[in-house]
């Protein structure tokens, strides 16, 4: 059990690194998440609900996760290094759960800025915001890695990623803004978490068949 | 094809095809074993009808041309690609599989010893460090081991390639054209290390073979 | 099983979707009652309902050959997988575009978002329809077909959650104007609604064996030529 850990801690202690020295992906998504803030800001008539102004957090957060997910495998596939990783004896899943930590890390890392831009921008945020988007994260690093994993094995890989994630991220979307605005918080949130239960454990299962042939 | 199993890298059946028994003691022997062995990609197929049997030990030299599936037939054995067609058993897992492929495997963006580093980890390597050093030291790459591999030529990450290979002391080695890039110091060291295995077995695919032909045990030729 | 026989086979299915096509929609048109409250329009339903039956029970098998896949590993589960999928997607634009019709008698407009049924099925539309983006965009082998049977277990996991995801967002977005209960069915409509049920399964059974014959004789066709080259 230490072992799985040890490796995916491993791998996802790579991506960091290689993160931190070649800072591709994260400066991107930070640039990117403002940019949608201050687009959508044109986009909303004035005197726009509460409602609208989270709906459209919670769209410029699916997209920012988008640049990280399709990073994700595509500089793995492209260099070859997956197939290092695939060869190794570790459970091809930790491989999953170290590119899922990664991509958390990653997340986080630009809600550190939306969140605050959104503050500035729109409505202040709240306790139940934050929980909403944390939830969220771990259903879009979950599921969006298994299918950046599918959509790095095909071609046009930037095109079909979105496609594949966003039916998929509908229902995170209705927890978050519903955990935003609704009186009853509480029953979006257990939503959100039923999500990442079913959906973290169906990734995690199904990774092997996904990157092995 | 089913998955295969913690003992066994690649087992690939087509269904229909009877498994035929082993005499006495060859399947001990055996390392791999291929008949009818054929995989297609989309409606072309690379190769086909092969038959292998490869003892413990031995060297099996591949050669053919460019685009023969020298590549396809080493990815096979590795486990990394299932065959579309036949049978092929591989005896091996993969913590004592070391494959040289077309890519380094390396990380540019990490430093040779930060890659070495994550695959000692995860083939859990004993005594990482001292192994490590070892290797770096005898493929001539001690001084450049902070530095990262898009610092280094193509002959160095040939090298530092050759290493990653090496690092957990496999017992079956797939190299698909291991000479190219190698300077004549790396290629030196690279026959040396082929020319006295120390037991491993060796499957080396290359379109040059002039100067490994005497050591190969078997020999294929791909058209 | 001799080629005839399964010849025979799929035309005897091909023959009892048409035969209870007939015998449904004759019975829904002019033997089954007028609803109380709908009136004609209520009729749709014995299409509209059954056509998004039929979808889910496609996609659910696809699921299931999807499984088969993955745990056996034999192939000829990617393309009944696959051809599964197909069958949810036509019937699911069927229920689509029936729903749409029925909701324009209705309430004079052509989409409501209220109708979880409805919205539920848009997503699906959205989902299954990158899995032939998928499928389209990798190449054939092992891969695609381990891939493609992954994302059809997905599915049948998203409509639970998806369902659960629409009922939450009503509260929120969509004022619940137009509210219509499934109608109180009395025998006739029941018995109805049962043969319009089984007839459009087995319009979607013989379409399926149809295709997948057709794609396994190209298969063959392909191994053939392999063979001989």
């Amino acid at each position: 059990m230490t072992g799985y850990l040890a490796d995916a801690a491993a791998l996802a202690r790579k991506d960091l690194i290689v993160e931190l020295r070649t800072r591709d992906t994260v400066p991107a998504m930070l640039l990117f998440v403002v940019a949608a803030l201050v687009v959508f800001h044109f986009a909303l008539p004035a005197e726009s609900s509460r409602l609208a102004a989270s709906g459209m957090l919670w769209i410029a957060l699916l997209f920012t996760a988008l640049l990280a997910l399709v990073r994700a495998f595509v500089g793995e596939r492209d260099q070859g290094t997956l197939d290092g990783l695939v060869l190794a004896p570790c459970d091809r899943s930790a491989i999953w759960l170290g590119k899922t930590l990664s991509v958390l890390a990653f997340l986080l890392f630009a809600e550190a800025v939306a969140l605050p831009a959104f503050a500035l921008f729109y409505e202040d945020v709240t306790w139940e915001l934050v929980a909403g988007v944390a939830l969220a994260n771990v259903g879009i690093a979950t599921v969006g890695t298994l299918l950046g994993a599918m959509a790095a094995a095909a071609r046009a890989r930037e095109l079909l990623l979105p496609l594949l994630f966003l039916p998929v991220a509908i229902p995170l979307v209705v927890g978050g803004v519903g955990a935003t605005v609704d009186d009853d918080p509480g029953r979006y949130l257990a939503f959100l978490g039923l999500y990442d239960l079913i959906f973290a454990i169906l990734s995690w299962a199904s990774f092997e068949y996904v990157v092995t042939e | 094809m089913s998955a295969p199993d913690a003992d066994t890298i690649a087992s690939g059946r087509r269904l229909g095809v009877p498994e035929q028994a082993d005499a006495d003691g060859e399947g001990a022997r055996r390392i791999i074993r291929a008949r009818g062995l054929g995989r297609r990609f989309g409606d072309r197929p690379v190769l086909s009808g092969l038959d292998i049997a490869l003892d413990r030990g031995g060297f099996l030299l591949v050669t053919g041309p460019n685009g023969s599936g020298k590549s396809t037939l080493l990815r096979l054995f590795a486990g990394l690609l299932a065959p579309t067609a036949g049978e092929l058993e591989v005896r091996s897992d993969r913590r004592r599989l070391g494959f040289l492929g077309h890519e380094p495997l390396l990380y540019r963006e990490l430093t040779a010893l930060e890659n070495l580093d994550l695959y000692g980890r995860l083939y859990r390597v004993p005594e990482r460090r001292e192994r490590i050093g070892m290797l770096l030291e005898r493929f001539g790459l001690w001084d450049a081991r902070g530095a990262t591999v898009s610092t280094f030529s193509r002959g160095m990450v040939q090298r530092l390639a050759l290493c990653r290979t090496l690092l957990h002391d496999p017992e079956l080695l797939l190299m698909d054209e291991p000479f190219s890039g190698l300077d004549s110091d790396g290629a030196d060291l690279l026959q040396a290390e082929l020319a006295d295995p120390g037991g491993r077995t060796l499957v080396v695919a290359s379109h040059q073979p002039e100067r490994i032909e005497t050591l190969a045990t078997e020999r294929l030729a791909l058209a | 099983m001799s080629t005839s026989l399964r010849n025979n086979g799929a035309a005897l299915l091909s023959l009892s979707a048409a035969a209870l096509l007939v015998a449904g929609l004759s019975l829904a048109i002019f033997w089954a009652p007028e609803d109380a409250d709908q009136g004609i329009s209520q009729k749709i339903f014995y299409v509209h309902v059954p056509v998004a039956l039929t979808s889910y029970a496609a996609f659910f098998w696809a699921a299931w050959k999807a499984l088969r896949l993955l745990w056996t590993g034999e192939d000829r589960y990617d393309l009944e997988s696959y051809t599964a999928v197909h069958m949810g997607v036509i019937f699911g634009v069927l229920t689509l575009v029936t729903g749409s019709i029925w909701a324009k008698v209705s309430w004079g407009q052509w989409w409501v978002w209220s109708e979880r049924q409805l919205t539920l099925f848009l997503i699906l539309f959205l989902f299954y329809s990158a899995y032939f983006m998928l499928r389209y965009s990798t190449d054939p082998g092992p891969r695609r077909s381990r891939t493609s049977a992954v994302y059809a277990l997905f599915g049948v996991a998203l409509i639970p959650v998806s369902f659960l995801a629409i009922r939450l967002a009503e509260g929120l977005i969509h004022p619940v104007v137009f509210k219509r209960d499934g109608p109180d069915m009395e025998g006739s409509m029941f018995f109805t609604f049962c043969v319009c049920f089984l007839a459009m399964l087995a319009l979607a059974g013989a379409l399926y064996r149809v295709e997948l014959s057709g794609k396994r004789i190209d298969a063959n066709l392909r191994e053939l030529r392999e063979r001989l080259a």
